[in-house]
Parts: structure tokens; C-alpha cells; sequence
């Protein structure tokens, strides 16, 4: 069976759940390789193995931490031209985008971002224009290079062990043109992260200040161990930070549940949300355009509503 | 963190930003039944609001010391609009390459056009908004940084230029990251980098009479069969219209609107 290449999403060792979905979805198209590079491979082989990768290839230099993007796609490009894959799967993230971009570039192939699935000849399904459209794609030239988004299939388990295979890399001289001086970490909430999170506790204009959300908002969210999110009227006001946007502009979510406050449901919203498997909704207006996408919907005051939902949540555990 | 620190007094810059003309985000969007391509006709033609980030980067740039500020934009001839909507915001030029070719170029032919377009003008920097709200790929900056041989510096939510060094913060998932490079660089400014100024009227009737050009493919020293939708590296099979949703339950809170909605959640097994 031919190859499948999967770039892994990883800190220091630690993989992210999206590494272990692309895994299965590449078990779909061939035999799925895994694509390690940083440091802590050895104690990533065991759960790689495990989620059906039969080879790890592994770049742990320390050129790999000194430069952004592009030394991963030399590595990418090597083993493109060694060993001909049916198609190479890296996760959707900001980097991961850019990694499949230049690695197109660089072996002369088609690129196809955001798929949340891949069939077995290798046809990508993708929700553009925020959901509204689905369209179905495939790389028409060379090695099929497809970014694929967190939450789009399940981790598999096979029970299975992986082989490490240690890839040497000549980083090229555009990887050296740009140098990492320093990583700055910014204190985390604790919560689930906005884009691989199962359940998202959103808040917008109803909300009526930072206050409701530190108040109304967060408490749900923790309640349910949710993560935050805010609508553009909300980030616009400076009620929550721009990185918890939801929409158009900012983040596009696919939880499990949504649960949307004091929010319209402008299609600069709904853009970044409405592939939600559920849909619940809190707004005063029965008009708002939200409720065409509520599963369950009440018409009232978040105010009043959230924190007794909140109570009531917390009392269940 | 936000903003830039600039130090490059009488320094003179050459940037050039690249926008694209892209359908209004706040409206609905449609593919075109006998192409799949953008039916860019269904929707109001705006600015991309993420360029504009862009724009106001390299305008704050060139005010802390001398330089100008060229907008490059490739797209079907309307996007001339666009390209004078952000020359009107205080750039110096503008560059609009439009070629009947072009329709249906995918990202790949995209970043090779705006790098033959930008390729040999001594610009100092290239600076574009991370993405576009229409195809929202993120890929473009990092290719043309690839074909032109520059440094990439992308997705920053701050740039600082100090000489010929140019410093920025990549946001990343647990922070950012500071990058160096030198000049000439090809930089990607994230939304809410800078607040984007609206165009003054000075700078409106200024816009009317900036110096554009408008080149052909040729013009550039491209042949037609490396771009457009016949030569793409990717083809859309189909597509779909998402079919509407259901209609769900909608209550009318009567004091026990909470109750119903953990009534509702206990039976979808979230909690």
C-alpha cells in the first residue's frame, strides 16, 4: 500500500489530538507514515504507533526550533521526493497552512486547505464560505498536499507499533533568513482551546460589557468545561480579547455543542460557527437570525437565563 | 503589544502592499454554477478588510521616516476600485494586473503572479493582511516569500523595522514568537494589528490622480498557460449549496427557560 505522509502537531513531545484524526483519516487513502520533527519523539512513538502509523519519521534538530515553517517543509520535500506518498495531510493551523503552501512550491503540487474530509482516491470535502457551501475537490497536478481541520473524524486506536526512522535535513538557506530570538508563552485560562474544544460557550453584544463576561459567560463555560468564545460586536467593544473571536474574521469552531448568547447571528458570525453539531441559543429577539440555526432556542434575558443554567449545570455534577 | 516601534528616521522605504477585491463579509457568498468559481457578482465588491491592517502597517512605516507606499492588487478589472480605495487611505501607487487569463487562477499561479509583478522594483518590504475573508487560505504571504527567495515574516501582530532589521511577533497558539530577519522581507500582519485609518479627503482626491499601472500578463513576462482555471494545480469536482437546517425548538423564556435548556442538553448527553 502507498504511503500516506502525516505532518504531527506536537509541543515537545505532547501530540495534539488533531495529529491522531489526520492518522486516521490517512488509514482511509494507504498506510499512514508519520512526520515527527522537534524534539521528544521517543516518547510520541508509543501513541503514534498506537493510532495506526507504521513509520515515524523523525527531524529533531536543533535548526528544526531556530526558524519558523520552512524547515519543516524541507524535511516535507525530501520525503515527497523519496518516497511518492498518495498524499501528504498536515493539520489546518496558521503554520500548518503555510507549511502545505511552500511544500506545493517546492515539489511542484497542488494544495487544498481546510478539508474536513478525504476520500480513498483522495477527493477533499471542504465547507467554504463559513459552511454554506460544500464543495469537492482534488489535486490536479503532483502529490495531493491537503491541510485538514481539528474535529473533522475520530482518532482510531489500532493497537499497532511504529518504527523510527531518522531523517537527515539540510535546511535550506531561505529557512536560515528568518531566526526564532525568543518564545514568549502568555498565561493560558486553564480552558479548553477555542479551536479543538468539544463544547464553546459564546457570548456577544447581549452581553452588555467585559463584566458579563467574566460574570455570565466563563462561569458556563467552566461549568461545562467549555471554552470562550465572543462575537466580533463583543471583541469590538473590548469586552473579550480578539483571539477568542468567532467568525468570518477570526476563528472558525466545530464543537460538539455551541451555545451562543446575546448573539444576532450576523453572517460574519454564523461563518465561523454554523458547522456546530448542535446548536443552542439565548436571545432576547425572536427575530435574531441565530434561532435558523438553534437546535434548542430560548427567547429571553441571558441575564437571567445563564446563570441559572450555570446553577443548574453545576448542580448535575 | 500591539503596534509598531519605529526607529528609521530618514530612512528611506519602498513597500509595497498587496490587496485583494474580495466579496463584502458581511454578505452571503455563491459559486458560480458553470465554473465553480467566486460568483463575484453576487455579493458587494470590497477591499479586503485583513489588507487593510496591511495598508495602515506600511503608512505608519513610511510616516515614522521617508518612503513610499505602492498597493499591488491582481484581479478582473473592477479591482482597479479596490486598488484606489486603499491608495486613498495615503499610498503613493498603485499596480493592477488584469488579464482575461487569469480567471480561476488557484494560489499557486496567484503567488507567482504577484511575484513576478513585484520582482525587481526594490521594494524593501512586502507587506500583505494574513488572509483573505473570501478563499481564507492563509497561504499566499508564505508564497510569494517562497518564489521571490525572501525571508518570511508572517502572521504578525506587531513589526518593528530598526535599519535594515526587521523584528516581528508571529502570534502562535501559546503566545508569539519574536522573529528577526533582515530587508527585503515579505511580512503578514494579522487583524488587529493597528487601528486602519479611513481615508481623508485629501487623500481621496490625491488617489484619483496617483499613478497606477495596469499590466497584462505579458507585461510581466508570463505566459497564459502557468495560470487560470484551466492550468490550476487543484479543480473543484462539485459543490453544494448546505441544505437549510432543520428548525429546532424555540421556547419563550417564562422563568424556566434554563431548566428547559438543561432539560435539553441531559437528553443530548452534554452534561
Amino acid at each position: 500500500m502507498t504511503e500516506v505522509l502525516v505532518l504531527i502537531d506536537h509541543t515537545d513531545g505532547v501530540i495534539k489530538k488533531v495529529s491522531l484524526e489526520l492518522l486516521a483519516m490517512a488509514a482511509g487513502i494507504g498506510e499512514p507514515s508519520a512526520v515527527f520533527i522537534g524534539p521528544g519523539a521517543d516518547a510520541a512513538l508509543a501513541t503514534l504507533g498506537d493510532h495506526g502509523a507504521k513509520i515515524v519519521y523523525v527531524a529533531d534538530s536543533q535548526a528544526m526550533l531556530d526558524h519558523v515553517v520552512i524547515p519543516k517543509v524541507d524535511v516535507l520535500a525530501k520525503l515527497v521526493a523519496e518516497k511518492s506518498p498518495a498524499a501528504v495531510l498536515i493539520p489546518s493551523s496558521a503554520d500548518g497552512k503555510e507549511i502545505a503552501g511552500r511544500l506545493a512550491i517546492a515539489v511542484d503540487s497542488g494544495v487544498i486547505t481546510d478539508a474536513v474530509a478525504v476520500s480513498a482516491d483522495v477527493i477533499a470535502t471542504q465547507n467554504v464560505f463559513g459552511g454554506a457551501t460544500i464543495v469537492h475537490s482534488k489535486v490536479s497536478k503532483g502529490t495531493p498536499i491537503i491541510t485538514v481541520r481539528t474535529n473533522s473524524i475520530a482518532p482510531v486506536q489500532s493497537g499497532g507499533s511504529a518504527t523510527r526512522v531518522d531523517v537527515a535535513v539540510e535546511i535550506s538557506a531561505s529557512a536560515s533568513a528568518t531566526k526564532v530570538v525568543n518564545r514568549v508563552s502568555v498565561a493560558k485560562s486553564g480552558r479548553p482551546d477555542l479551536s479543538e474544544a468539544a463544547i464553546v460557550v459564546s457570548g456577544g453584544r447581549g452581553v452588555g460589557s467585559d463584566e458579563g463576561f467574566t460574570k455570565i459567560i466563563e462561569p458556563l463555560a467552566d461549568a461545562l468545561g467549555a471554552a470562550v468564545g465572543a462575537s466580533r460586536a463583543a471583541t469590538d467593544a473590548g469586552w473579550y480579547p480578539h483571539q477568542f473571536q468567532v467568525g468570518q474574521t477570526g476563528k472558525t469552531v466545530s464543537p460538539q455543542l455551541y451555545l451562543a448568547s446575546g448573539i444576532s447571528g450576523a453572517i460574519q458570525h454564523r461563518a465561523g460557527m454554523q458547522t456546530s453539531k448542535t446548536v443552542v441559543v439565548v436571545n432576547k429577539d425572536a427575530d435574531a437570525p441565530i434561532f435558523d440555526l438553534a437546535d434548542f432556542g430560548v427567547v429571553g434575558d441571558l441575564h437571567s437565563v445563564v446563570p441559572d443554567l450555570t446553577a443548574l449545570v453545576t448542580a448535575r455534577k | 503589544m500591539r503596534g509598531s516601534f519605529l526607529s528609521n528616521q530618514g530612512v528611506q522605504v519602498k513597500i509595497c502592499v498587496c490587496v485583494k477585491q474580495v466579496p463584502d463579509s458581511w454578505a452571503e457568498k455563491k459559486l458560480s454554477a458553470s465554473d465553480s468559481t467566486l460568483d463575484r457578482a453576487s455579493a458587494d465588491r470590497v477591499v479586503n478588510e485583513l489588507d487593510e491592517y496591511a495598508v495602515e502597517e506600511a503608512l505608519r512605516i513610511v510616516e515614522a521616516g521617508e518612503g513610499e507606499v505602492t498597493i499591488l492588487s491582481m484581479g478582473p478589472d473592477e479591482a482597479a476600485d479596490s486598488v484606489r480605495k486603499a491608495i486613498s487611505m495615503g499610498a503613493h501607487a498603485g499596480i493592477h494586473i488584469s488579464d482575461p487569463a487569469l480567471h480561476g487562477s488557484d494560489a499557486l499561479a496567484t503567488s507567482l503572479v504577484l511575484a513576478k509583478a513585484i520582482e525587481g522594483r526594490g521594494f524593501d518590504l512586502i507587506i500583505f493582511g494574513s488572509e483573505s475573508t473570501d478563499a481564507r487560505m492563509s497561504v499566499v504571504p508564505a508564497m510569494v516569500a517562497a518564489r521571490l527567495g525572501l525571508p518570511q515574516m508572517t502572521f504578525a501582530n506587531k513589526v518593528e523595522l530598526s535599519g535594515d532589521s526587521l523584528t516581528i511577533h508571529r502570534v502562535t497558539d501559546y503566545g508569539y514568537d519574536e522573529v528577526q530577519s533582515s530587508l527585503p522581507a515579505v511580512v503578514s500582519v494579522v487583524e488587529k494589528t493597528n487601528e486602519p485609518r479611513y481615508p481623508s479627503f485629501k487623500n481621496i482626491m490625491a488617489a484619483k490622480k496617483a499613478p497606477m499601472e495596469t499590466l497584462s500578463l505579458a507585461d510581466i513576462g508570463l505566459d497564459a498557460s502557468t495560470v487560470g482555471l484551466a492550468n490550476a494545480w487543484s479543480q473543484v469536482n462539485d459543490f453544494a449549496e448546505r441544505a437549510a437546517k432543520a428548525k429546532g425548538t424555540i421556547i419563550t423564556d417564562e422563568g424556566n427557560g434554563a431548566e428547559k435548556i438543561k432539560e435539553f442538553l441531559v437528553t443530548q448527553k452534554f452534561i
